[in-house]
Protein backbone atom coordinates (compact mmCIF):
# COMPACT_ATOMS: atom_id res chain seq x y z
CA UNK A 1 0.00 0.00 0.00
CA UNK A 2 2.89 2.34 0.72
CA UNK A 3 4.64 1.50 -1.72
CA UNK A 4 1.64 2.12 -4.67
CA UNK A 5 0.88 5.42 -2.75
CA UNK A 6 4.71 6.63 -3.25
CA UNK A 7 4.89 5.34 -7.03
CA UNK A 8 1.75 7.59 -7.65
CA UNK A 9 2.92 10.43 -5.64
CA UNK A 10 6.20 10.33 -7.89
CA UNK A 11 4.22 10.03 -11.32
CA UNK A 12 1.87 12.96 -10.38
CA UNK A 13 4.74 15.30 -9.42
CA UNK A 14 6.53 14.70 -12.81
CA UNK A 15 2.99 15.31 -14.62
CA UNK A 16 2.50 18.63 -12.54
CA UNK A 17 5.82 19.25 -13.81
CA UNK A 18 6.12 18.39 -17.34
CA UNK A 19 2.55 20.67 -17.64
CA UNK A 20 2.68 23.55 -15.67
CA UNK A 21 5.77 25.80 -17.08
CA UNK A 22 3.76 25.95 -19.98
CA UNK A 23 1.16 27.99 -17.96
CA UNK A 24 3.02 29.82 -15.43
CA UNK A 25 5.95 31.66 -17.24
CA UNK A 26 5.03 34.69 -19.41
CA UNK A 27 7.91 36.76 -20.51
CA UNK A 28 8.04 40.11 -20.74
CA UNK A 29 8.50 41.90 -24.52
CA UNK A 30 12.35 41.69 -25.61
CA UNK A 31 13.28 45.50 -24.94
CA UNK A 32 11.42 46.64 -22.02
CA UNK A 33 12.81 49.61 -19.89
CA UNK A 34 13.40 47.09 -16.59
CA UNK A 35 14.99 44.66 -19.16
CA UNK A 36 17.59 47.18 -19.98
CA UNK A 37 17.98 47.94 -16.53
CA UNK A 38 18.52 44.32 -15.17
CA UNK A 39 21.16 44.37 -18.07
CA UNK A 40 23.19 47.25 -17.22
CA UNK A 41 22.91 46.87 -13.30
CA UNK A 42 24.05 42.91 -14.07
CA UNK A 43 26.82 43.70 -16.38
CA UNK A 44 28.43 46.59 -14.32
CA UNK A 45 28.07 44.97 -10.79
CA UNK A 46 28.98 41.76 -11.82
CA UNK A 47 32.52 42.33 -12.85
CA UNK A 48 32.76 45.36 -10.53
CA UNK A 49 32.34 42.22 -7.60
CA UNK A 50 34.36 39.83 -9.64
CA UNK A 51 37.32 42.39 -9.71
CA UNK A 52 36.69 43.48 -5.84
CA UNK A 53 37.06 39.60 -4.97
CA UNK A 54 40.07 38.99 -6.28
CA UNK A 55 41.74 41.48 -5.77
CA UNK A 56 41.18 40.22 -2.25
CA UNK A 57 42.41 37.12 -3.20
CA UNK A 58 45.36 38.07 -4.76
CA UNK A 59 46.55 40.19 -2.41
CA UNK A 60 46.49 36.80 0.24
CA UNK A 61 48.26 35.11 -2.54
CA UNK A 62 50.83 37.83 -3.31
CA UNK A 63 51.26 38.47 1.09
CA UNK A 64 51.79 34.32 1.34
CA UNK A 65 54.67 34.58 -1.05
CA UNK A 66 56.21 37.56 0.27
CA UNK A 67 56.47 36.82 3.65
CA UNK A 68 57.93 33.14 2.48
CA UNK A 69 60.49 35.72 0.68
CA UNK A 70 61.14 37.27 3.21
CA UNK A 71 61.78 34.25 5.65
CA UNK A 72 64.25 32.60 2.91
CA UNK A 73 65.57 35.20 0.57
CA UNK A 74 67.38 32.18 -1.62
CA UNK A 75 64.18 30.42 -2.25
CA UNK A 76 62.86 33.79 -4.35
CA UNK A 77 62.99 32.22 -7.59
CA UNK A 78 61.17 28.71 -6.56
CA UNK A 79 58.78 31.08 -5.00
CA UNK A 80 57.73 33.20 -7.46
CA UNK A 81 57.04 30.87 -9.70
CA UNK A 82 53.81 28.93 -7.71
CA UNK A 83 52.98 32.71 -7.26
CA UNK A 84 52.62 33.49 -10.90
CA UNK A 85 50.83 30.89 -11.77
CA UNK A 86 48.57 31.19 -7.91
CA UNK A 87 47.98 35.11 -9.61
CA UNK A 88 47.19 33.97 -13.04
CA UNK A 89 44.23 31.08 -12.05
CA UNK A 90 42.47 33.88 -10.11
CA UNK A 91 42.47 36.32 -12.59
CA UNK A 92 41.10 33.72 -14.80
CA UNK A 93 37.94 33.55 -12.55
CA UNK A 94 37.41 37.66 -13.33
CA UNK A 95 37.94 36.59 -16.86
CA UNK A 96 34.31 34.24 -16.71
CA UNK A 97 33.05 37.18 -15.34
CA UNK A 98 34.31 39.66 -17.61
CA UNK A 99 32.80 37.42 -20.15
CA UNK A 100 29.41 37.07 -18.82
CA UNK A 101 29.35 40.99 -18.61
CA UNK A 102 30.18 41.10 -22.38
CA UNK A 103 27.21 39.19 -23.13
CA UNK A 104 24.88 41.01 -20.98
CA UNK A 105 26.01 44.41 -22.27
CA UNK A 106 25.93 43.27 -26.00
CA UNK A 107 21.97 42.22 -24.92
CA UNK A 108 21.09 45.96 -23.96
CA UNK B 1 36.48 50.06 -32.99
CA UNK B 2 38.04 49.70 -36.69
CA UNK B 3 41.20 48.02 -37.07
CA UNK B 4 43.42 48.57 -39.64
CA UNK B 5 45.70 45.21 -40.14
CA UNK B 6 47.94 44.59 -43.01
CA UNK B 7 46.05 42.14 -44.74
CA UNK B 8 43.61 44.56 -45.67
CA UNK B 9 45.91 45.63 -48.40
CA UNK B 10 45.90 41.71 -49.83
CA UNK B 11 42.18 41.94 -49.44
CA UNK B 12 41.38 39.20 -46.92
CA UNK B 13 40.88 40.62 -43.81
CA UNK B 14 38.16 38.40 -42.78
CA UNK B 15 40.57 35.60 -42.58
CA UNK B 16 43.05 37.68 -40.10
CA UNK B 17 43.10 35.19 -37.95
CA UNK B 18 44.24 31.91 -39.92
CA UNK B 19 47.11 34.47 -41.74
CA UNK B 20 48.35 35.08 -38.64
CA UNK B 21 48.47 31.49 -37.47
CA UNK B 22 50.21 30.99 -40.58
CA UNK B 23 52.19 33.62 -40.47
CA UNK B 24 52.79 32.33 -36.75
CA UNK B 25 54.08 29.21 -38.18
CA UNK B 26 56.56 30.31 -41.08
CA UNK B 27 57.94 32.52 -38.34
CA UNK B 28 58.93 29.42 -36.01
CA UNK B 29 59.77 27.73 -38.74
CA UNK B 30 62.47 29.75 -39.99
CA UNK B 31 63.80 30.09 -36.53
CA UNK B 32 63.73 26.40 -36.37
CA UNK B 33 65.82 26.10 -39.75
CA UNK B 34 68.14 29.08 -38.69
CA UNK B 35 68.86 27.43 -35.03
CA UNK B 36 69.55 23.89 -37.00
CA UNK B 37 72.26 25.81 -39.32
CA UNK B 38 73.57 27.11 -36.21
CA UNK B 39 73.83 23.62 -34.82
CA UNK B 40 75.23 21.80 -37.19
CA UNK B 41 78.68 23.62 -37.38
CA UNK B 42 81.53 22.77 -35.46
CA UNK B 43 81.61 23.51 -31.82
CA UNK B 44 77.57 23.23 -31.65
CA UNK B 45 78.30 21.75 -27.74
CA UNK B 46 79.43 25.47 -26.89
CA UNK B 47 76.92 28.38 -26.40
CA UNK B 48 77.26 31.04 -28.80
CA UNK B 49 78.31 34.63 -27.41
CA UNK B 50 76.59 36.72 -29.33
CA UNK B 51 72.85 37.39 -28.82
CA UNK B 52 71.31 34.94 -31.47
CA UNK B 53 68.15 33.14 -32.22
CA UNK B 54 70.04 29.88 -31.01
CA UNK B 55 70.83 31.38 -27.90
CA UNK B 56 67.72 33.25 -26.97
CA UNK B 57 65.69 29.89 -27.71
CA UNK B 58 67.97 28.05 -26.19
CA UNK B 59 67.37 30.44 -22.47
CA UNK B 60 63.90 29.66 -23.55
CA UNK B 61 63.68 25.84 -23.93
CA UNK B 62 66.90 24.63 -22.20
CA UNK B 63 66.93 26.90 -18.76
CA UNK B 64 63.53 27.61 -18.25
CA UNK B 65 61.33 25.30 -19.76
CA UNK B 66 62.80 21.94 -19.61
CA UNK B 67 63.20 22.90 -15.82
CA UNK B 68 59.94 23.90 -15.12
CA UNK B 69 58.73 20.09 -17.01
CA UNK B 70 60.97 18.32 -15.33
CA UNK B 71 59.27 19.96 -11.79
CA UNK B 72 55.77 19.36 -12.95
CA UNK B 73 56.16 15.61 -14.43
CA UNK B 74 58.62 14.45 -11.94
CA UNK B 75 61.13 13.42 -14.00
CA UNK B 76 64.15 14.79 -16.67
CA UNK B 77 62.51 11.61 -18.72
CA UNK B 78 59.48 12.51 -18.73
CA UNK B 79 59.96 15.85 -19.44
CA UNK B 80 62.10 14.63 -22.22
CA UNK B 81 59.20 12.98 -23.73
CA UNK B 82 56.69 15.05 -23.53
CA UNK B 83 58.34 18.11 -24.31
CA UNK B 84 57.73 18.25 -27.98
CA UNK B 85 53.94 19.15 -27.08
CA UNK B 86 54.48 21.20 -24.27
CA UNK B 87 57.02 23.47 -26.35
CA UNK B 88 55.32 23.78 -29.30
CA UNK B 89 52.09 24.98 -27.59
CA UNK B 90 54.27 27.56 -25.32
CA UNK B 91 56.29 28.69 -28.73
CA UNK B 92 53.16 29.17 -30.72
CA UNK B 93 50.84 30.67 -28.17
CA UNK B 94 53.62 33.07 -27.27
CA UNK B 95 54.28 34.26 -30.81
CA UNK B 96 50.56 34.13 -31.58
CA UNK B 97 50.35 36.61 -28.95
CA UNK B 98 52.95 39.13 -29.79
CA UNK B 99 52.03 39.56 -33.54
CA UNK B 100 49.08 41.42 -31.72
CA UNK B 101 51.58 43.52 -30.16
CA UNK B 102 53.25 44.73 -33.65
CA UNK B 103 51.29 47.29 -34.71
CA UNK B 104 48.96 46.18 -38.08
CA UNK B 105 48.19 42.86 -36.68
CA UNK B 106 45.67 40.91 -34.68
CA UNK B 107 46.39 38.43 -32.90
CA UNK B 108 45.52 34.69 -33.87
CA UNK B 109 44.51 34.12 -30.33
CA UNK B 110 42.26 36.87 -30.24
CA UNK B 111 39.75 34.66 -32.46
CA UNK B 112 37.93 32.34 -30.27
CA UNK B 113 38.86 29.35 -32.28
CA UNK B 114 42.44 29.57 -31.97
CA UNK B 115 42.49 29.07 -28.23
CA UNK B 116 39.82 26.25 -28.34
CA UNK B 117 41.63 24.15 -31.09
CA UNK B 118 44.98 24.42 -28.65
CA UNK B 119 43.07 23.53 -25.63
CA UNK B 120 41.20 20.90 -27.77
CA UNK B 121 44.49 19.08 -28.58
CA UNK B 122 46.21 19.74 -25.35
CA UNK B 123 42.70 17.88 -23.99
CA UNK B 124 42.73 14.38 -26.60
CA UNK B 125 46.72 14.31 -26.22
CA UNK B 126 46.79 14.23 -22.59
CA UNK B 127 43.74 11.54 -22.35
CA UNK B 128 45.25 9.55 -25.11
CA UNK B 129 48.94 9.87 -22.78
CA UNK B 130 46.66 8.90 -19.75
CA UNK B 131 45.27 5.79 -21.90
CA UNK B 132 48.77 4.82 -23.03
CA UNK B 133 50.48 4.79 -20.02
CA UNK B 134 47.68 3.45 -17.77
CA UNK B 135 45.67 1.36 -19.98
CA UNK B 136 42.37 0.97 -18.89
CA UNK B 137 43.17 2.01 -15.03
CA UNK B 138 43.21 5.29 -16.43
CA UNK B 139 39.29 5.56 -15.38
CA UNK B 140 40.09 4.69 -11.95
CA UNK B 141 41.18 8.01 -11.62
CA UNK B 142 37.46 9.06 -12.70
CA UNK B 143 36.13 7.01 -9.49
CA UNK B 144 37.65 9.27 -6.25
CA UNK B 145 39.17 7.67 -3.36
CA UNK B 146 36.34 5.09 -2.01
CA UNK B 147 34.51 2.34 -4.80
CA UNK B 148 30.94 3.35 -3.31
CA UNK B 149 31.02 6.80 -4.11
CA UNK B 150 31.81 6.25 -7.80
CA UNK B 151 28.71 6.74 -9.45
CA UNK B 152 28.53 10.82 -8.12
CA UNK B 153 32.49 11.18 -8.27
CA UNK B 154 32.38 9.82 -11.61
CA UNK B 155 30.18 12.55 -12.69
CA UNK B 156 31.93 15.26 -10.54
CA UNK B 157 35.50 14.50 -12.41
CA UNK B 158 33.94 14.22 -15.87
CA UNK B 159 32.77 17.38 -15.33
CA UNK B 160 35.87 18.67 -14.04
CA UNK B 161 37.69 17.46 -16.84
CA UNK B 162 35.29 19.11 -19.48
CA UNK B 163 35.59 22.14 -17.83
CA UNK B 164 39.20 22.15 -18.34
CA UNK B 165 40.05 23.08 -22.14
CA UNK B 166 37.23 25.56 -21.73
CA UNK B 167 38.80 27.21 -18.64
CA UNK B 168 42.09 27.01 -20.84
CA UNK B 169 40.68 28.36 -24.08
CA UNK B 170 38.44 31.12 -22.09
CA UNK B 171 41.73 32.56 -20.29
CA UNK B 172 43.52 32.67 -23.14
CA UNK B 173 40.77 34.32 -25.72
CA UNK B 174 39.98 36.93 -23.00
CA UNK B 175 43.08 37.59 -21.71
CA UNK B 176 44.16 38.60 -25.11
CA UNK B 177 41.02 40.09 -26.67
CA UNK B 178 40.61 42.36 -23.29
CA UNK B 179 44.44 43.33 -23.72
CA UNK B 180 44.15 44.32 -27.19
CA UNK B 181 41.20 46.36 -26.31
CA UNK B 182 42.52 48.23 -23.47
CA UNK B 183 45.46 49.12 -25.65
CA UNK B 184 43.07 50.08 -28.73
CA UNK B 185 40.96 52.22 -26.38
CA UNK B 186 43.78 54.16 -24.25
CA UNK B 187 45.64 54.52 -27.79
CA UNK B 188 42.64 56.38 -28.52
CA UNK B 189 42.26 58.74 -25.85
CA UNK B 190 45.72 59.52 -25.85
CA UNK B 191 47.68 59.23 -28.56
CA UNK B 192 51.12 59.74 -27.47
CA UNK B 193 52.73 58.48 -24.62
CA UNK B 194 50.60 56.45 -22.87
CA UNK B 195 50.25 53.74 -25.44
CA UNK B 196 54.08 52.40 -24.50
CA UNK B 197 52.53 51.51 -20.64
CA UNK B 198 50.30 49.16 -22.20
CA UNK B 199 52.43 48.07 -24.98
CA UNK B 200 54.73 46.58 -22.19
CA UNK B 201 51.27 44.96 -20.27
CA UNK B 202 51.22 43.85 -23.31
CA UNK B 203 54.11 41.77 -23.67
CA UNK B 204 53.88 40.78 -19.63
CA UNK B 205 50.58 39.48 -20.67
CA UNK B 206 51.49 37.59 -23.60
CA UNK B 207 54.18 35.47 -22.07
CA UNK B 208 52.40 35.20 -18.82
CA UNK B 209 49.16 33.52 -20.74
CA UNK B 210 51.46 31.25 -23.05
CA UNK B 211 53.73 30.20 -19.80
CA UNK B 212 50.07 29.77 -17.93
CA UNK B 213 48.56 27.63 -20.74
CA UNK B 214 51.56 25.60 -20.61
CA UNK B 215 52.21 24.99 -17.01
CA UNK B 216 48.33 23.97 -16.78
CA UNK B 217 48.68 21.74 -19.54
CA UNK B 218 52.04 20.44 -18.43
CA UNK B 219 49.85 19.28 -14.81
CA UNK B 220 47.02 17.70 -16.84
CA UNK B 221 49.28 15.38 -18.13
CA UNK B 222 51.28 15.08 -14.86
CA UNK B 223 47.73 14.33 -13.42
CA UNK B 224 46.84 11.57 -16.10
CA UNK B 225 50.17 9.51 -16.45
CA UNK B 226 50.57 9.49 -12.84
CA UNK B 227 50.63 5.82 -11.52
CA UNK B 228 48.34 5.05 -8.82
CA UNK B 229 50.86 3.32 -6.63
CA UNK B 230 52.26 6.76 -6.36
CA UNK B 231 49.47 8.57 -4.45
CA UNK B 232 49.02 7.85 -0.65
Amino acid sequence: MKKALSILSIFGVAVLAALVPDAAFAQEGTGGELTKLGLALGAGLGIAIAAGAAGLGQGRATAAALSGIARNPGASSKILTPMIIGLALIESLVIYALLIAFLLQGKI
Amino acid sequence: MEHFSWFTLIGMDKYDYILGSILVLILLTLAGLSIRSSLSKKDAVLPEEKFSIRTIFEILTLDFLFDLFANMLGSKKQAKKYFPLLGASFFFILFANLLGIVPGFLPPTGNFNVPVACALVIFVMYNYYGLKENGWAYLKHFAGPVIFLAPLMFLIEVISHFVRPISLSLRLFMNITGDHMVLGIFTNLVHYIIPALFVGLGIFVSFLQAFIFTVLSAIYISLATSHETEIE
